[in-house]
């Protein structure tokens, strides 16, 4: 008898789990649909599509979690979690993976995705002029834009540890870390304003005028150097975030392990590279990689500055100007899938240093 | 304690979704209303001098049309939005000329302007976010979407006669386009036209130097070679305008290209039957780059070129005393001349000929206005589009040749204008801007962007010129 009425309230257990998320899956796509074609006035829609964010989101949750209540405990252990993360799995496969898979599918397809080419998109990238610049720069962004964050960083953590005035110090440091690349884009035009004639009112270039020498179009005509007056650009707001990290992890070292190490006669520099840098290897490689992802992908500043032309262009902004400009979504695809091939073993080394410290 | 975790977390994850919702909601609703904003604030600085809504009662409207009812005030209260290249003085000009229509129609039009046009169109409209008309400056731009069925073709609800009326053939022909499944359609109306083949010049300096008007390519190279022994660089010259950098560049190869071959090679160069590695076009770019890359010869020297917005090259020209002399530029460039500066100071010579054979060709280029939404107060609006009227302060302040037919001459606000008119009638040669013509991808995209390189020195000729046509092939 116990196991007849076990297997009934185990069919209707069943039942539940199918029905209940069936249930929501087809409600609240008629409700996307409903809100895709509605021709409502855009404030109703929007206020209408906040109220049915949160309480969708709530019932969803609510009545999943109602199924899994009437489980036995031993199942509502195990399952729990899967209900919990499976929505936010799924949402991120479905606006992540997949867009990812499509764009892989389009960067073998010509222009406007119509014939099948193979690899010829991924051959160009690697003989096309303009494409070859684009990874060219990436590589001088990537090289000197980190060396330079990283040491910059480093120097004035620790210089700025043992002076009166610290905190002034790392503050003026920082600061340029909250404006945003746009508006830092703005501020550094008119440090490298040029105009024809003797009046200039870019600031590099009024220096040159005052000591005597021809001003210079320092972002047109100087290349390949203006793609490092470019990277100034990001080693100016990207040093206070190393600055900041280093600074912290150098306070850590135990202040006994410095000064045995002082008691037995070490100099200051000898103690930074023989104690401080390998303690505070991991913070290092942590920002070391943080700042790659970030050089690899950067796509405000030279757009703001150049809109990546004259020889500046990076694959970022060549995937834009493929993709929107000459309309070509075969080449703004492969550059897209290149640059996601750039990035992974990053993440990866990243990922695997967060491991190690026990935080991921 | 689990179930309170539990449902703080779930609280949280509602906050973000309710966060990023409401700031997509705000997105898209500001952009909206934040187009509005110029128009209201734009016509205060343009002065007219016609009353409101007489303007529109001296043009032709169609019996029976929604223009018809929409004068008639039917739909008072609907918004219409635009999207288009037009920003600063000409987005001024855009909502003045519109002013007197809206006012009496009551219709709402949302002109949001972006020096980005090019780059954005595209997301908008396969975005699904299209406006319900755009103003697109190039027709090559416009055909992919007539290609792709996204434009609602305007000889559906505009009649052929009446269109006739309003257009030369050759205008109406031009705005022809392959539809969804190669259906003929008229993608779109023509508005403001500009001429292109203008030299502009200061016309009291020249006249207190006693320089004389070049008629021909080497009386101009005589007089640049004369002010730079005077003293001064003859040319202002600027070619960037944002990502769209590098098309004053094009309009020089175009016209060049026009007085140095024959009209047919150049239809075939814009079809890209004829490669940017001929010689003939190599030829083009060198007779420009005699004058360019001369240092004595351009204000600011080579670099300046590129670092130069296309709108301020034409200030060095009003200093006192000028900085330099000339300026090859379409009549819209007076949108840009100094505040101050009246029309009896400055004036323009055709571009001129340089192989007597081809004569004094004239360059033209306009915006065609495309519509993307069918509703009756866009069609409304479409056809207000189609009048001389919907241009008139536009065309009395300056800078507009109406491609319409009917124009009274007294609308012009100076001789000059006048002059430009006259100037495209009466050429043997009439030609549409080359790069607006060919698709996107190059009259958009590598044309511009292998101009500007090779005039900052990324890449020489030969790699420019293939560059360039490289983009023909990815069709």
């Amino acid at each position: 008898m116990d196991v007849r009425a076990n297997q009934g309230s185990m069919l209707k257990l069943i039942l539940l789990s199918i029905l209940v998320p069936a249930l929501n899956v087809g409600l609240h796509f008629s409700i996307f649909l409903f809100f895709r074609s509605s021709d409502l006035p855009p404030v109703l829609n929007a206020l209408l599509a906040v109220i049915w964010g949160i309480f969708g989101i709530y019932s969803i949750y609510f009545s999943l979690n109602w199924v899994v209540e009437q489980y036995s405990d031993k199942w509502k252990e195990r399952v729990i979690p899967y209900v919990f993360v499976g929505p936010a799995v799924l949402l991120l496969g479905w606006l992540l993976f997949l867009p990812t898979l499509r764009t892989l599918y389009l960067s073998f397809f010509n222009a406007d995705s119509t014939r099948f080419v193979g690899l010829a998109n991924f051959g160009a990238v690697f003989t096309d002029r303009l494409l070859l610049t684009a990874l060219r720069n990436n590589l001088l962004w990537v090289v000197f834009g980190t060396l330079a964050c990283v040491i910059l960083g480093m120097l004035v953590a620790v210089l700025a540890d043992r002076s009166s005035f610290e905190r002034l110090a790392k503050a003026i440091v920082f600061m340029p870390m909250a404006i945003s690349f746009v508006a830092a884009g703005v501020i550094w035009k008119f440090i490298y304003y040029y105009q024809p004639g003797d009046d200039q009112i870019g600031l590099l270039n009024a220096i040159m005028v005052q000591l005597g020498l021809q001003p210079q179009g320092w972002l047109s005509m100087v290349q390949p150097w203006n793609n490092l007056f470019l990277i100034v650009i990001l080693v100016w707001m990207q040093t206070g975030f190393a600055m900041v990290i280093f600074s912290a992890s150098i306070k850590g070292i135990p202040e006994d392990m410095l000064e045995a190490a002082r008691m037995d006669g070490a100099g200051e520099v000898r103690i930074f590279f023989k104690i401080m840098l390998p303690v505070i290897s991991s913070t290092v490689l942590a920002v070391t990689t943080t700042i790659i992802v970030f050089t690899l992908k950067i796509f405000d500043v030279v757009m703001i500055m150049t809109g990546g032309q004259y020889g500046t262009e990076v694959v970022a902004t060549e995937f834009y100007r493929q993709l929107f400009m000459y309309q070509n979504a075969g080449y703004g695809s492969t550059l897209a899938i290149v640059l996601l091939i750039a990035v992974i073993p990053v993440i990866i080394l990243n990922l695997r240093q967060l491991q190690k410290e026990g935080s991921f | 304690m689990k179930r309170k975790l539990k449902k703080s977390s779930t609280m949280s994850l509602m906050m973000v979704l309710l966060f990023s919702v409401v700031m997509s909601a705000c997105g898209g609703t500001t952009s909206n209303t934040a187009s509005t904003e110029p128009a209201a604030t734009g016509t205060d600085t343009t002065a007219t001098t016609t009353t409101g809504t007489d303007m529109i009662k001296t043009a032709k409207v169609p019996a029976g049309s929604e223009l018809e009812k929409a004068l008639k005030g039917e739909y008072k209260g609907t918004k219409v939005t635009m999207y288009g290249p037009f920003v600063d003085a000409d987005e001024q000009k855009f909502n003045a000329s519109i002013k007197a229509f809206e006012d009496q129609t009551g219709i709402d039009i949302a002109y949001e302007g972006s020096k980005e046009f090019e780059a954005t169109i595209n997301v908008r409209v396969n975005g699904g976010n299209a406006p319900d008309i755009a103003d697109f400056p190039q027709p090559g731009l416009l055909e992919g979407f007539a290609n792709s069925g996204k434009v609602v073709d305007v000889s559906s609800f505009m009649d052929a006669n009446y269109l006739k009326e309003q257009y030369k053939d050759s205008w109406l022909d031009m705005a022809k386009m392959k539809g969804e499944g190669g259906k003929e359609i008229t993608a779109g109306v023509w508005a403001r036209s500009s001429v292109k083949s203008l030299v502009w010049y200061n016309k009291k300096a020249f006249a207190d130097a006693s320089y004389e008007v070049p008629k021909t390519w080497d009386e101009m190279m005589a007089l640049t070679e004369q002010i730079a022994k005077d003293g001064d660089p003859a040319w202002s010259i600027g070619i960037e305008s944002g990502t769209a950098t590098g098309w004053p560049a094009t309009d020089w190869i175009e016209d060049i290209m026009l007085r140095t071959t024959t009209p047919e090679n150049y239809d075939k160069w814009v079809k890209g039957d004829l490669p940017f590695t001929d010689p003939i076009v190599k030829n083009a770019v060198k007779k420009m780059s005699d004058i360019w890359f001369n240092k004595d010869y351009v204000y600011g020297g080579r670099s300046s070129i590129v670092t130069t917005n296309f709108g301020d090259s034409i200030q060095p020209l009003f200093t006192d005393p000028p900085k330099a002399w000339l300026n090859r530029q379409a009549g819209f460039i007076v949108s840009f001349i100094p505040e101050g500066v009246t029309a009896d100071e400055y004036d323009w010579f055709p571009f001129p000929s340089i192989d007597e054979q081809y004569g004094t060709p004239a360059m033209i280029s306009g915006d065609i206005y495309a519509m993307f939404n069918d509703r009756p107060e866009v069609r409304a609006v479409m056809e207000f589009f189609t009048t001389a009227e919907s241009l008139q302060s536009w065309i009395q302040s300056g800078g507009v040749t109406p491609p319409m037919n009917g124009t009274p001459d007294d609308w012009f606000a100076n001789d000059q204008e006048r002059r430009m008119s006259q100037f495209v009638q009466e050429a043997k040669t009439i030609r549409f801007d080359g790069s607006d013509l060919m698709p996107s991808a190059v009259g958009a995209g590598t044309f511009w962007k292998g101009m500007t390189d090779y005039v900052s020195g990324t890449a020489n000729l030969d790699e420019a010129m293939a560059e360039i046509q490289s983009g023909f092939k990815k069709q």
